[in-house]
């Protein structure tokens, strides 16, 4: 059978096992789903659905496993890696409409939510109860929760709270092959391999999360936020080191350079220092005797090293305008420029000043202009390239200038990604951080999960045939933005 | 000791035959006795680098708890695991299990970062990153935490440090759990033994005396740094209104501490399959720790 005769085939099983209005294949649907937040223009899913139960997503990896073909998991598609872009005609099985909240346990302080419930949305839901969900990617108000669990994300309270794999307790999880699992338990250990613990983090190439149960954090009853301004960059990484060195793990500490603070300014005015050469901005949080001391010893630190003026937010009005700028800062590159390549390495926190002034190095002698707002507290860099794709060559420059940056971060001690993941885009980066055996030790894991290749093929590791070799992905379309 | 440490391990392992590492033997027996012929080896031993500025210390297997945490809180800092003045770092991690304290300080699975480790081949494999943050391929640190050395024999491994509390201290008195809980913002311990509840609060010291303040006015007495009471050795998951019987609960993580040996765990059948190909795919031979099965290890 020609593999269209198949596609039909499969096509109807969909329609059959979960229903023709939760199955799609039109031009339009293919195309929206052909690509997520990063510059892979991808391939064309084979079918796209969209489940609504557990047994809707089994249902779906049956068919595929009939039928022989890949499936993709998908969220929001936000992911900036590739790592929901289809590359061989696959299912594209999206669990967006898995969104609700099943089950709030104060007492026990988790959730059983679905994969598809948006990170704010969970966040507003439990406002007001004394507990919160700490991950909080600045993408929050579209990724959903799946996503998060798959790419292990970030955010900038993740600094004392913990990327998103210290607040999973628990996942449902449909087997490459349809068998339903359910990883860990709601009490935080369960004995036997840490199975829970892989699958974060595993780029939807382990399986679909169906299930998901979630920490829930008291709220602090304190939180004080800072906004420092430096004159010198390197001043304020100097900054950052030294108070993590004092022995104060704050819940966030972000800068911004000169830049962006600039931009974002433009695009918000939430009333940033436009002539600082950086900014940091500092929330810590706990018991508000402690939080003083804290608050106290960060301006004398950051005095000490240069800073211009500390303000403390003396209403949470004042706090939110300091985070809005913050969070407004991606939307504020948009305006400006077509197209942006985000990047996301992770280095010693203690070589944030060489490393910085390596990535402006660098930025210079490609011509390009960078922008750096990023987790400085735990040392995860976000050089934001900003460049007009119709610029004969600009690509070239753009994707040269990103490599030694990666380079610069390794050279460090870094690694490859903090959050973004490795999906696509840093693949061929692998072989750099790791060794060939160290490589098919994590293929191991993959092949014990999926023996057969099927779940989110290409991506993560190096080995095999790669999807660029179907889709030329080392190419940046153009208007693209990263 | 020198930086041929790792290779002179990895040669200890060798590529054939049944194998494990002894480390402080304090959990021997935990998910079965290895099987006789199995040949028993030291993992090295030492800090190799130790920047409090960074929050991390890279550290051989061997290592025990007690000069580790020795060395780190020469700078107020410490790690989350907990033992005996025999355990070691390696044993610790491959027991995985929290102790009371998680509840403030996280779990052993947040704190390794990095592990060097010895494969069923005899090939020294290296899995996760030495940074706080990191998200770069599959994370086999998770896997190798808990595992009992059934997927691999660690030989050095990079840990996440916290900074030591300023203040920490035990409170005894009447509340139940349910009541107790929510009394004070984040105490790092919350035990029950049935009748009181005993109450490990840390922090900067003006914050944790105005909590006591707050627990001695319901009735509660402070009764030091120490844990008042004798956590008995063996975890058994407590579900509410079981018997305690004699044992000691963990509020926060549903432990009840037992002075006899929980009955086998039961898992589904499909959570063991994956388990088990897992293991298989790591050791094919099934020379690491023969006889030992994490299946079988309590909570
Ligand atoms: C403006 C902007 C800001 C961002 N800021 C941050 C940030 O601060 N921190 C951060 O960590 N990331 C950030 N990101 C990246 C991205 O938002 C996160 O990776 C997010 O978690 C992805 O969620 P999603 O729902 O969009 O997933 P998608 O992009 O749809 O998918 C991401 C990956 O998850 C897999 N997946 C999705 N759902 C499931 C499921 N149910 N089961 C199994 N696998 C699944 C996919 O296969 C894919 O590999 C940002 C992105 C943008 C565009
Ligand atoms: C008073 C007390 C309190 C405790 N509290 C806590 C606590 O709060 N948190 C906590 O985590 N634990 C706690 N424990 C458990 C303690 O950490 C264990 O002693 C430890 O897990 C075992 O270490 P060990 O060196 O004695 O290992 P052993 O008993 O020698 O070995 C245990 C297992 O680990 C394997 N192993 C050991 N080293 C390696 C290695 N390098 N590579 C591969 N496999 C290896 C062995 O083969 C064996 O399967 C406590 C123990 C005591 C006595």
């Amino acid at each position: 059978m020609n593999r269209s005769r198949q596609g039909d085939q499969l096509f109807r099983e969909l329609c059959r096992d979960i229903g023709a209005d939760r199955v799609h294949r039109d031009g339009a649907s293919q195309l929206l789903y052909s690509r997520d937040g990063s510059a892979f223009p991808g391939g064309i899913p084979g079918v796209v659905c969209f489940p609504e139960t557990t047994q809707h997503v089994v249902d779906c990896i049956k068919a595929a496993n009939r039928h022989d073909r890949s499936f993709v998991p998908r969220g929001a598609g936000t992911g900036l890696a590739g790592g929901a872009v289809p590359c061989d005609a696959p299912l594209v099985i999206s669990t967006t409409k898995m969104n609700s909240i099943l089950e709030v346990n104060y007492e026990k302080r988790f959730a059983w939510v679905e994969p598809g419930v948006v990170n704010l949305d969970l966040t507003k839901s439990l406002t007001g109860t004394g507990f919160h969900f700490a991950p909080d990617p600045s993408s929050q108000q579209s990724c959903t929760i799946g996503g998060n669990v798959a790419n292990n994300s970030g955010g900038p309270h993740c600094l004392a709270y913990g990327v998103t794999n210290a607040h999973i307790l628990a996942i449902e999880v449909v087997l490459p092959d349809g068998t339903l699992v359910e990883l860990g338990d709601v009490d935080g250990h369960a004995s036997g391999y840490d199975l829970r613990g892989v699958f974060v983090g595993g780029e939807g190439t382990l399986g679909i999360a169906t299930r998901i149960a979630v920490k829930l954090t008291p709220d602090p009853p304190e939180i004080c936020t800072l906004l420092l301004d430096f004159m010198d960059v390197a001043d304020a990484a100097k900054t950052v080191s030294a108070i993590i060195a004092s022995g104060i793990v704050p819940a966030a500490i972000e800068m911004m350079d000169k830049r962006i603070v600039n931009v974002v300014e433009e695009f918000v005015k939430v009333g940033y220092p436009t002539d600082a050469a950086a900014v940091l901005i500092i929330e810590v949080d706990g018991l508000p005797k402690g939080v003083k001391i804290e608050v106290e010893r960060i301006q004398s630190i950051s005095l000490e090293h240069g800073a211009r003026s500390v303000r403390v937010a003396s209403s949470d009005e004042e706090r939110e305008q300091i985070w809005k700028g913050r969070k407004s800062a991606f939307g504020a590159v948009a305006q400006i420029q077509p197209g942006y390549y985000l990047h996301d390495t992770v280095i010693p926190r203690t070589k944030l000043v060489e490393v910085l002034e390596a990535v402006y190095e660098i930025a210079n002698r490609y011509e390009l202009i960078v922008m750096n707002v990023f987790h400085a507290g735990d040392g995860n860099l976000h050089p934001l390239l900003v460049f007009d794709p119709q610029v004969p060559g600009i690509m070239e420059r753009v994707l040269a200038a990103g490599e030694e940056i990666v380079q610069v971060s390794l050279d460090a001690g870094g690694v490859l990604s903090g959050e973004h993941g490795i999906g696509l885009e840093k693949k061929r980066f692998m072989e750099k951080l790791f060794s060939e055996e160290d490589l098919a030790a994590q293929k191991l894991l993959k092949d014990a999960f999926d023996p057969d290749g099927r779940a989110n093929p290409f991506k993560v590791l190096p080995s095999g045939a790669s999807c660029g070799e179907v889709n030329h992905l080392n190419q940046l379309p153009d208007g693209a933005w990263v | 000791m020198g930086m041929n440490d790792l290779e002179d391990f990895r040669e200890s392992v060798g590529e054939s035959g049944p194998v494990a590492v002894v480390g402080g033997r304090t959990h021997w027996t935990v998910g079965g006795n290895p099987t006789d012929d199995t040949r028993l080896v030291s993992a090295p031993v030492g800090i190799d680098s130790f920047d409090p500025s960074e929050m991390t210390v890279s550290v051989k297997a061997g290592t025990t708890l007690k000069d580790l945490n020795e060395e780190l809180s020469r700078y107020r800092q410490e790690v989350c695991l907990e033992g005996s003045s025999e355990t070691t770092v390696g044993g610790a991690l491959m027991i995985g299990t929290d102790g009371i304290r998680r509840n403030l300080i996280g779990s052993v699975r947040e704190t390794l970062l990095q592990a060097e480790y010895v494969d069923a081949k005899g090939k020294l494999i290296k899995a996760g990153g030495p940074t706080v943050k990191n998200v770069t391929g599959y994370d086999l640190c998770r896997l190798l935490v808990g595992s009992l050395g059934t997927l691999g024999l660690v030989g050095r491994v990079i840990l996440r440090t916290r900074p030591q509390s300023e203040k920490s201290v035990w409170l005894q008195g009447g509340l139940q759990p349910e009541e107790a809980r929510h009394v004070c913002f984040q105490p790092s311990s919350l035990l029950w033994n049935g009748k009181e509840t005993f109450i490990q609060l840390e922090g900067y010291g003006i914050d944790v005396d105005s909590e006591v303040l707050k627990l001695k006015n319901l009735g509660y007495e402070e009764m030091g740094t120490k844990c008042p009471i004798s956590i008995p050795r063996f975890r058994h998951k407590f579900v509410n209104g079981m018997c305690l019987d004699g044992g000691i609960v963990d509020v926060y993580s549903s432990i009840l501490y037992k002075s006899t040996e929980a009955a086998e765990p039961q898992h589904s059948n499909e959570v063991v399959r994956l388990g088990n190909k897992v293991r298989t795919m790591f050791d094919p031979s099934g020379r690491l720790n023969p006889g030992r099965d994490p299946y079988r290890a309590g909570p």
